[in-house]
């Protein structure tokens, strides 16, 4: 139980991570989270506006269910599987950000900084989250996919398309980790 | 009840992500920094095995429970789309510490902010949407 309540190792979440994605296509679909932004799109009559979200979503309704899922498993992870330790980040790291002005450094999942009323309340802050929000859905849709649509289940399944896509997730996310963070806090 | 088994999918997949810490912001910044092999033995490890399980399933002509043929949908050609749109996504992962997974499974874990991120993504998704025959693909 104690191994349970620990931070899980990488060698034991990625291996999960295949499982997952194994399950899935056993099941006759496939691991792709954001695919579900495009169904919501779809759901909402976003398909008067442009025939790209002309589909049938009713035939992605599997997804949406592995979401209600995923946001259930959030859920019990924290209230019942979590020993509520500080993240083992980096010292580098932990300074890093220190730098920019963050404290409080790994004692939650996400930083206050970014994510607490008080901050998200903020133009600045309202601006953050929605233009991260935004640039995420944007590009994983003009990237047809995202982490676990290219970076596990594309490079798993040896596309060409899907390594692309990763070295493109890697140059936007070291200009803004480098470069934009640093502007921005 | 044909629902039931993603249901339970999306929980485990859920509790993992969450038990990995790769929902973390900090875990994402650290990986951009090159600070810690964590995520990329997450990543790299889910997909070695990823490779092999997908290869045996194909040499063993496994069906899945439809009966059909496991397949992987196929990715379009191009290349273009994928850097470009990679690198927007890049930008938002960095910046919002999450990718559409992550999102759904930490207003699981209570934060309610994220809400905004993840309506900002459906706006994001739709934009493209209307523009997309107007992007080099």
């Amino acid at each position: 139980m104690e191994y349970l309540l620990r931070p899980w190792p990488w060698y034991v979440s990625g291996p999960l991570l295949a499982l997952v994605l194994f399950v899935l296509v056993y099941f006759g679909k496939t691991f792709g989270m954001s695919s579900n932004l495009k169904t919501l799109c779809s759901m909402a009559g976003a398909g008067k506006y442009a025939d790209f979200f002309k589909f049938d979503w009713k035939s992605h309704r599997w997804n949406l269910i592995v979401v209600l899922g995923a946001i259930v498993g959030g859920f019990i992870a924290v209230k019942f599987l979590s020993d509520h330790s500080t993240i083992a980040l980096n010292p580098k790291t932990i300074t890093d950000l220190g730098q920019l002005g963050f404290s409080r450094i790994g004692e939650t999942l996400l930083p206050a900084e970014i994510y607490s009323w008080e901050n998200v309340l903020s133009i600045k802050g309202l601006a953050i989250l929605v233009g991260a929000g935004f640039l995420v859905g944007f590009g994983t849709r003009y990237a047809g996919g995202c982490t676990s649509g290219h970076a596990i289940t594309g490079l798993s399944s040896l596309q060409r398309p899907s390594l692309v896509a990763v070295v493109g997730f890697f140059i936007g996310g070291l200009v803004m980790t480098h470069f934009l963070l640093p502007l921005i806090f | 009840m044909k629902y039931l088994k993603f249901l339970l999918v999306g929980v485990f997949f859920g509790i993992v992500l969450v038990k990995s810490e790769a929902v973390s912001w900090y875990r994402i910044f650290e990986m951009f920094k090159f600070q810690s092999f964590h995520m990329y033995g997450i990543i790299g490890s889910a997909v070695l095995l990823g490779v092999l399980i997908l290869w045996v399933t194909k040499k063993s002509k496994l069906k899945s429970i439809e009966g059909k043929e496991i397949q992987v949908p196929p990715k379009d050609r191009g290349f273009l789309r994928y850097l470009i749109g990679g690198s927007i996504f890049g930008l938002g992962w960095a910046l919002a510490g999450a990718c559409p997974g992550p999102m759904y499974i930490l207003v699981g874990t209570g934060v309610f902010s994220m809400l905004i991120v993840i309506a900002a993504a459906v706006l994001g998704t739709f934009v493209y949407g209307v523009v997309k025959h107007r992007l080099p693909h």
